[in-house]
This record gives C-alpha cells, sequence and structure tokens, in this order.
C-alpha cells in the first residue's frame, strides 16, 4: 500500500504573545506527529480534550496551516499550497463533522447541499447531478423524496447521512470523519458507524475517524494512534492496540471506557489527577503526572516513539512495560 | 435491598407537556419503586421520557408540565408525602435536604459570580443552619470528601478557575451539602472525558456507600450503568418496557429493545460483530400508537403485536418486560 496522506512533525501553536498580552504562552495543540495513511486504509485518532487530535484532522486537510512541519497528499507537499493551488486536490480530501446541525447550510435544501460540491468542482451538470444525488441519498440511507426537504426536517441522524452524501459526492479518495456519532443516539449512532465501514469498503476510502470513542474505533479501524497532549503515546494495528495495550495511558483508556455488559474486565485503572492544560504541559513525558509507572526519569526527557513489536510504536521508556 | 420500606415509589406516572401541535406525552404510566441506598438507573435515547421521569422526582420539571400519578416519598421523620402535589413549605423542607440533583453540565448549578466554597457555604447555612465560621468549615470538607486536591485553596476559587472533572465535583459536594437521601444524577458523566468519567462514577459510587444514599441515575450508557445501578428501567418513547435488577436484565434481557440497545454498544473488549444500529424512527410523542410502540423496529414484532397496548409482564421475580414474545428474545 502506498501512502496517500503522510505528515511529518507536525506542530500546531495557537495563541501565544500579542499586542495586548505580551506575556500569553502559545497552546501547543500538536507537538511532534508523524502520520501516515495508505490508500484505502482507516485511522483512528483517539485522545481526550486537548489531545489535539481534531487539530491534526484540520491539518491533514489544510484546513489549518501547521506552525512546523509537513503535509504531504499523493505525493504533493501541501503544507504550503495557497487557496487556489489547493483547490483541485480539495475535491479529492472530504470531511464529515460531529454537529451535523451546524454542517449543513439552513437555507439549502437537502438536495442541493448534496449536488452543490459536484458542480462547484464541474463533475456533473445539473441535469446529470440531479439522477446523482437520488443514488446517493439511496446508498446513504434515505428515501429520495428527503431531496427537497431543508435540513431543519430532519433528524440528527438523517442529517449525518446528508453529511456523508455530500462529501461522497465528489468522489474523494480520503474522508476525515470528526467525532461523526458522538452527537447521536447510541441506536443511530451504530448505524451511522455501520455505514461509514460499508462506504469505506466498497470505495476504497482512507478514513482518518477523530473518536474519543474506543468501541467506535474499534468496529471501524485498521489502525489506532492513541494522542494526550498533543503527542502520540501509542500507534498499532487496531486488533493488536485493543488486545494487548502496551502504553500506560492506553491502558488506563481501555480500562476507563465503558465495557460492553457482561464483558470481563480485569482490575479497573482509575487515572488520579487532571489532563495538564496544554499551555502548560509537564516535562519530559506529557502523561507522567498521571501515569502511575512514572518513574523520576520520565520527568527529563521527551520518549521517543519507539518500535515496541511488529508495526506497533510506543512513547514510553518503561521498557517493562511496552516491550513484549 | 428492595426488602425494606421504599424510599420512594412512582405510582402509574404520566407527564405531558402542552405544544402548539398538542399534548406531547413525555412519559406515560410509569411504576418503580427504589429502596432506600439503592441505585436505580433509567435508561434510554432522546425522547425516551427517562429525564422528564427524574426531573418530576426532583420537582423541576417546569410549570407546563402537566403531571399525574403518585410519587409517595417517604420523609425523614416518618410519614409519606406526594411528590407529585407537593408545594410550598413542605417541598422546600424536601428539596437539597432530601432530594438533591447533579446535572450534565456542571457550569449550569454553579453561579459563575461567586466563589465555590461560598456557594457550598451558603447553601449550608440556608439548609443546615450552619454559622457563618461553621459553614465554611463544612464548605471545605465537603469539597475534600469530593475528592478535590487543596480544598482550602480550591474553595476560594471561581467555576471558570476549575476543569470540567473538578466542577462536576463541586456540584456533587453542593448536592452533598443538605444530606439528601436520595441523589438524583442526569448523565453527569456525558460531558467528560473517559479518564475523568470514571473518577466521577469511583466517587458516587464511593459516597453511595459510604452515606447510604439511594440514586436516581439516568444514562444512555449501558456500559456505565452496568457497574453502578442495582435496578434498571429501560424506557423507550415515555414507556417502561423492561426492569429489573441491573446484572440480570443485561445479562439476559427480555425485551427486544433492550436485547437491540445493547448490540448497539461497540465491543472494544472483543471481537463481536460491529453493530449495526437499530432500523427506524421512535414514533412521535404526540400522537404515540396504541399498540407496542417498539413494533415498528422489532425483529419479533407479528400481528399480535399491533393490536391492542402491551401491558407490562411478569417475566420472573422482581422483571418485567412490555413484550408479548418476551420468551424469545436472547
Amino acid at each position: 500500500m502506498s501512502a496517500l496522506v503522510e505528515a511529518h512533525g507536525l506542530e500546531m501553536e495557537f495563541g501565544g504573545p500579542s499586542l495586548l498580552a505580551p506575556r500569553r504562552r502559545p497552546v501547543r495543540a500538536v507537538a511532534g506527529v508523524d502520520v501516515t495513511i495508505a490508500r484505502g486504509e482507516a485511522l483512528g485518532l483517539v485522545g481526550e480534550s486537548g489531545s489535539g487530535k481534531s487539530t491534526i484532522g484540520r491539518l491533514l486537510l489544510r484546513l489549518l496551516r501547521p506552525t512546523m512541519g509537513s503535509v504531504r497528499f499523493d505525493g504533493h507537499d501541501i503544507t504550503a499550497l495557497d487557496r487556489g493551488a489547493m483547490r483541485p486536490l480539495r475535491r479529492r480530501m472530504q470531511m464529515v463533522f460531529q454537529d451535523p446541525f451546524g454542517s449543513l447550510n439552513p437555507r439549502m435544501t437537502v438536495g442541493a447541499a448534496v449536488a452543490d460540491g459536484m458542480l462547484l468542482h464541474g463533475l456533473a451538470t445539473r441535469e446529470e447531478a440531479r439522477g446523482r444525488v437520488a443514488a446517493l441519498l439511496a446508498r446513504v440511507g434515505l428515501p429520495p423524496e428527503m431531496a427537497a426537504r431543508p435540513p431543519r426536517a430532519l433528524s440528527g441522524g438523517q442529517r449525518q447521512r446528508v453529511a456523508i452524501a455530500r462529501a461522497l459526492a465528489v468522489e474523494p479518495e480520503f474522508l476525515v470523519a470528526d467525532e461523526p456519532v458522538s452527537a447521536l443516539d447510541v441506536s443511530v449512532g451504530a448505524a451511522i458507524l455501520a455505514l461509514l465501514r460499508d462506504l469505506r469498503a466498497e470505495r476504497g476510502l482512507a478514513l482518518l475517524f477523530v473518536s474519543h470513542d474506543l468501541g467506535a474505533v474499534r468496529a471501524l479501524c485498521d489502525r489506532v494512534a492513541v494522542l494526550y497532549l498533543g503527542r502520540v503515546m501509542e500507534e498499532a494495528p487496531a486488533e493488536a492496540l485493543f488486545r494487548d495495550p502496551r502504553h500506560p495511558y492506553t491502558r488506563a483508556l481501555l480500562s476507563a471506557s465503558p465495557a460492553r455488559p457482561g464483558r470481563a474486565r480485569g482490575p479497573r485503572i482509575v487515572l488520579t489527577g487532571e489532563i495538564p492544560s496544554p499551555a502548560d504541559p509537564p516535562s519530559g513525558c506529557v502523561f507522567r503526572t498521571r501515569c502511575p509507572h512514572a518513574l523520576p526519569a520520565c520527568a527529563e526527557d521527551v520518549p521517543a516513539l519507539r518500535e515496541v513489536g511488529p508495526g506497533r510504536r510506543a512513547a514510553c521508556i518503561r521498557n517493562d512495560l511496552v516491550l513484549p | 435491598m428492595n426488602a425494606s420500606a421504599p424510599l420512594l415509589r412512582a405510582e402509574a406516572l404520566s407527564i405531558s407537556f402542552p405544544t402548539g401541535a398538542g399534548l406531547l406525552h413525555a412519559v406515560e404510566d410509569v411504576s418503580f419503586t427504589l429502596a432506600p441506598g439503592e441505585t436505580l438507573a433509567l435508561v434510554g435515547e432522546s425522547g425516551s421520557g427517562k429525564s422528564a421521569t427524574a426531573m418530576t422526582v426532583a420537582r423541576l420539571h417546569g410549570p407546563e408540565a402537566r403531571v399525574s400519578g403518585r410519587l409517595d416519598w417517604t420523609a425523614r421523620e416518618g410519614g409519606t408525602v406526594d411528590l407529585a402535589t407537593l408545594r410550598g413549605e413542605a417541598l422546600r423542607r424536601i428539596r437539597g435536604r432530601e432530594i438533591a440533583v447533579v446535572f450534565q453540565d456542571p457550569g449550569s448549578a454553579l453561579d459563575p459570580v461567586f466563589r465555590i466554597g461560598d456557594q457550598i457555604a451558603e447553601t449550608l447555612r440556608h439548609l443546615r443552619g450552619a454559622g457563618r465560621r461553621e459553614a465554611a468549615e463544612g464548605a471545605v470538607a465537603l469539597l475534600d470528601r469530593v475528592g478535590i486536591p487543596d480544598p482550602r485553596r480550591r474553595a476560594g476559587e471561581y467555576p471558570h478557575q476549575l476543569s470540567g472533572g473538578m466542577r462536576q465535583r463541586a456540584v456533587i459536594a453542593l448536592a452533598l451539602a443538605g444530606q439528601p437521601r436520595l441523589l438524583v444524577a442526569d448523565e453527569p458523566t456525558t460531558a467528560l472525558d473517559v479518564t475523568i468519567q470514571a473518577q466521577i462514577v469511583e466517587l458516587l459510587r464511593d459516597l453511595q456507600l459510604r452515606e447510604g444514599m439511594a440514586m436516581i441515575f439516568v444514562s444512555h450508557d449501558l456500559g456505565l450503568v452496568a457497574g453502578l445501578a442495582h435496578r434498571l428501567c429501560v424506557l423507550y418513547a415515555g414507556q417502561v418496557v423492561e426492569e429489573g435488577p441491573a446484572a440480570d436484565v443485561l445479562a439476559a434481557p427480555r425485551h427486544p429493545y433492550t436485547r437491540a440497545l445493547l448490540d448497539c454498544v461497540p465491543d472494544i473488549d472483543g471481537d463481536a460483530v460491529p453493530p449495526r444500529g437499530i432500523p427506524g424512527r421512535m414514533p412521535s410523542p404526540i400522537a404515540p400508537p396504541a399498540h407496542c410502540r417498539f413494533a415498528d423496529r422489532c425483529m419479533l414484532a407479528e400481528a399480535a403485536c399491533r393490536e391492542a397496548p402491551v401491558p407490562l409482564i411478569a417475566v420472573a421475580p422482581g422483571r418485567a418486560s412490555r413484550c408479548l414474545r418476551w420468551a424469545e428474545v436472547g
């Protein structure tokens, strides 16, 4: 598999000193992250508030320009491309957002919203677009009469289906889905995940799935990167990560996630303390202040993300924990 | 746990709200009992009526709600009062002192312009008649009890200076101020990060054991409820569709909706088939069907399910299901 999306040394800072606040410290939302996504591959980005997972999604789509590092899409360096130069590539990368109520223009009918991108990129005439919209709506599980309705007449789940149809309308190769089901009811969210899974397989889409929900990630992704305060703590094939988590943070995160009722679990790991502020991260390993296995040495250097098994890497100096 | 006299007995509770399109039936004919020290989870999706039920118990349902049925509460000093009709002084005696509430959004329960400690102290003075100094000390002790580190310093801070998890702890401290016998918690961890959610669940479980408080825990998350609740009511479209001991219901549901909802929880620990959701939508709360409300989305539905209302059927001691084919649910 060749890499479709490749980012190296991504860093993103927000804020920082300004005329009115000369001493304000910048928030380092992403602090040196590498991401590679192969064609057709689904990568899950998992983390809690302040982990930088949503920012990484926006950086890969170049909705944000990184402070440092590079982003390549299908071999093109897009790190510094301007709007005009990005335009032909925009069609090939699409996004589905968390909030299905904010992501659709309330003045456009569902049909117009889905057709919009096709017309904009000159992929279809108005006549052709009508037929394609009907087919897309059917594919995402919506009846054809939905095309004439305004978004406000739709439920949250239906809106998210429209958002997916709209993204697929321009036949992208890469889709970023940022918490697409976290605003939905469980039964509706599960159906949206199933739809994404089917579409991915059917169209060979590469997917970046940003989520705090490990269960959803397991159901959808091939590979998972676990983030904490802007850094990757562990990265592994999904199956291996869930079966045998190595990094202490991954272990705690898995343990804290509610199990499906009836599933046996080992002793619960409840982390103490708070997630530190990304404006003032701890020295050395950013997780050390909550890590049950931290050593004095953990405060010294930022641990390297190193190979700890086939296709898996972890950023932790404790060999006894991360090596098999 | 149910052997002792109930703390609360809900009897045929119905709640509706007038809307432009007609009367919205949020809750219909819900009955349950809650023993002292017991945790009852009300589980369901949006529109199930779980929050409306809990808010009515806490008498925070809003003036436009039409409530019928009974909510018999065994008062601390003995005797029974009906929470559904309680007013004035009698209601004030219950609020905070016997029943306290924790909401999903900790911001809404705290006043942004007052220090955390002062807000709790004020509540202690009001509910327990504490003196100024005693109340200030009591506030620090409560913050300590809910696991806020350095409580004396935190007491002097404003809500915006606290993280979401700390704010929710402060709200729980505020709820504990009146030494309530029932805590109504409406999705108290939904807005929090997973590792912080685990801390709050741990705290609630621990407080409940130590204080012997009963709890009504409203949640959409069956996985979360599994570790916390003694009893479970699953609600769908305003009705209880299944109830019983939490462990039994979750291990072997007897209603197709409970089964389907369980199957929607992605399996983190194993390789169960990824869920596909439940097709269809909940019926309108304005004109719900008279027959089984889940029938249109149910794999087991047959003609009889669409003929007449389905009653709650006793399926085992302490367990009931609103399904004609409950024995076939696996």
